[in-house]
């Protein structure tokens, strides 16, 4: 008897919650996958991918491809690179293990503490709003084309990287970082020598990661007129051209596998 | 004065009592050792005077100052001068070893100073000669996951020693050591301390180690001080009662050599 895990039946119970927390959530989204399978389904289904073969290939439509390529490798860089300028200061900000009145606890603690909940609201307002909204917003301020999309990119992963970022800094090794507090350093040469050493790797192989959301975020956002591939995928599928979709498609794919292979990269270089 | 406590005592969170009211004093460049058997508070002891921890009672002094009443900036340049040697050097895997040695300085530098010291070691003569004084002077562009345990922990404490500290703390500094390089690596604190006049505290498992290197032993047993003796007071027989819970052999560094010191010490009195 003595020898039974105690955290058994802990367990069971979470895993029965789970299941009954699911359910009515499966029924309110109309969960209902087997509908997928019925002839007339698989019919329709089938109809609407075979207007997607053979890939356009067109010299004329892949001029146009390369450039929209181009603008929408644009507009996500510069988006995430306008983002992290807004996440890394509020996630330094915000991290806990950077702190520190939390020694102790010793003088500053409460302003300290109010700080931090307000750089995290911050942090949610940025990423609440989507950013297709915000592109809505922008199109009609600045006009179509890139920039709007830019600006969209920026203020949503703006808040979604400091979120993260925050993460990824309190859930590394804090002690070398509360070690070098303990010995009077700073809040930067405490993020410097004592967590970017162990949390570089995630940090990159987010960001990266992001970029490569921030390419599929740019075709939406290219839906409302903020350019590049989105825009040439909008007047295709207006055209119910199948086969420059799925050219367009061919090159998200190249994208996102390059997003891959730069990721891997990085990460063994800081390895 | 080195530190002052009086009625000092620490209770976590979880309404544990780490130290009973502990009344402790050493001045300006004294050497105290503390013993006693684990879960007696050694380390919740020096983690109080490295400013880690706030006591739940009494009063505490560090370098002339009541740490917990002074203001931010205070604070932080009190910590300045204050150096922990932790039992498992807080160095982060992947940091070069002349990096973890100049993070030792990173309260004083301002912070331009440390983030230009990452992109080109600003002092690398004064890490080496630090290294070299615990035969490491070779591993200074080394990752620090290439080295062995034994050389990170020397590695910990070179950096503590490159902070230049006027109250060194150190927390079981050698138990990764083997007898000769511990009985090195204790020297070496021993002579910063004498050379700079700094005050040194360090939490030893070892008992020969401790009367070997420290004129005063403090034996820790239960959160309360059992004892507060000049090494050569300190008989077999307190040894013994201090260390009664964990059987009844001594923890020491050197078998042979601690008996015969513990013994030589009883027979004088």
């Amino acid at each position: 008897m003595s020898n039974r895990d105690p955290a058994a039946r802990a367990r069971l119970g979470w895993t029965l919650v789970a299941l009954a927390l699911l359910w009515p959530l499966l029924v309110l989204a109309e969960f209902r996958p087997w509908a997928l399978f019925e002839p007339a389904n698989l019919r329709v289904m089938g109809g609407f991918l075979a207007g997607f073969l053979p890939p356009a290939s067109s010299p004329e439509f892949l001029g146009l491809l390369l450039r929209a390529t181009l603008e929408t490798i644009a507009i996500a860089t510069a988006g995430i690179a306008l983002a992290l300028w807004l996440a890394a200061p509020l996630a330094i900000l915000c991290a806990r293990a950077l702190a520190v009145s939390r020694i102790g606890p010793g003088p500053g603690r409460l302003g300290g503490e109010v700080v931090r909940a307000g750089g995290r609201a911050v942090l949610a307002f940025l990423r609440a709003i989507p950013e297709i909204v915000w592109a809505l917003m922008f199109v009609r301020v600045l006009g179509l084309g890139p920039a709007a999309g830019v600006l969209a990119l920026a203020i949503t992963y703006g808040g979604m990287l400091g979120k993260v970022y925050t993460e990824i800094l309190e859930s590394t090794d804090t002690r070398p970082a509360r070690a070098i507090l303990e010995a009077g350093g700073g809040r930067f040469a405490a993020l410097a020598y004592g967590l970017l050493p162990n949390a570089a790797q995630e940090l990159t192989s987010y960001t990266v990661y992001r970029w490569e959301c921030a390419v599929r975020a740019s075709v939406i956002m290219g839906f409302v007129g903020a350019g590049g591939l989105g825009q040439l995928m909008d007047q295709s599928m207006r055209m119910l051209n199948g086969g420059e979709a799925s050219t367009i498609l061919l090159v998200f794919l190249a994208l996102v596998l390059f997003a891959d292979a730069l990721s891997a990269t990085l990460r063994r270089a800081l390895a | 004065m080195g530190f002052e406590l009086e009625g000092v005592g620490l209770i976590h969170d979880n309404g544990f009592r780490a130290l009973g009211r502990i009344s402790l004093r050493a001045d300006r460049g004294e050497r105290v050792a503390v013993i006693g058997p684990s879960g007696a508070g050694k380390t919740s002891l020096i983690r109080l005077l490295g400013t880690a921890l706030r006591p739940s009672e009494g009063r505490l002094e560090i370098l002339d100052a009541n740490p917990w009443r002074l203001s931010a900036g205070a604070l932080r340049r009190l910590r300045t001068r204050v150096g922990t040697i932790h039992q498992s050097p807080p160095i982060p895997p992947r940091q070069r070893v002349v990096t973890a040695i100049h993070a030792g300085r990173l309260g004083r530098w301002p912070a331009w100073k440390g983030l230009l010291s990452l992109l080109y070691p600003v002092d690398i003569a004064g890490a080496q000669a630090t290294l070299a004084r615990f035969d490491l002077a070779d591993r200074l562009f080394e990752r620090c996951d290439r080295l062995s345990g034994g050389q990170l922990q020397r590695v910990g404490i070179a950096r503590v020693l490159y902070q230049q500290p006027d109250l060194i703390l150190a927390d079981e500094p050698v138990s990764a050591l083997d007898p000769a390089l511990a009985d090195a690596a204790l020297g070496e604190l021993v002579e910063e301390s004498v050379r700079r006049g700094a005050s040194l505290f360090a939490s030893l498992h070892a008992v020969d180690l401790a009367l070997k290197w420290f004129p005063r032993i403090v034996g820790l047993r239960d959160g309360e001080v059992a004892f507060d003796l000049p090494a050569d007071r300190v008989t077999e027989a307190m040894l013994h009662e201090l260390y009664a819970a964990e059987g009844d052999t001594l923890p020491v560094q050197a078998r042979d050599a601690a008996t015969c010191a513990a013994r030589a010490r009883s027979s004088c009195n």
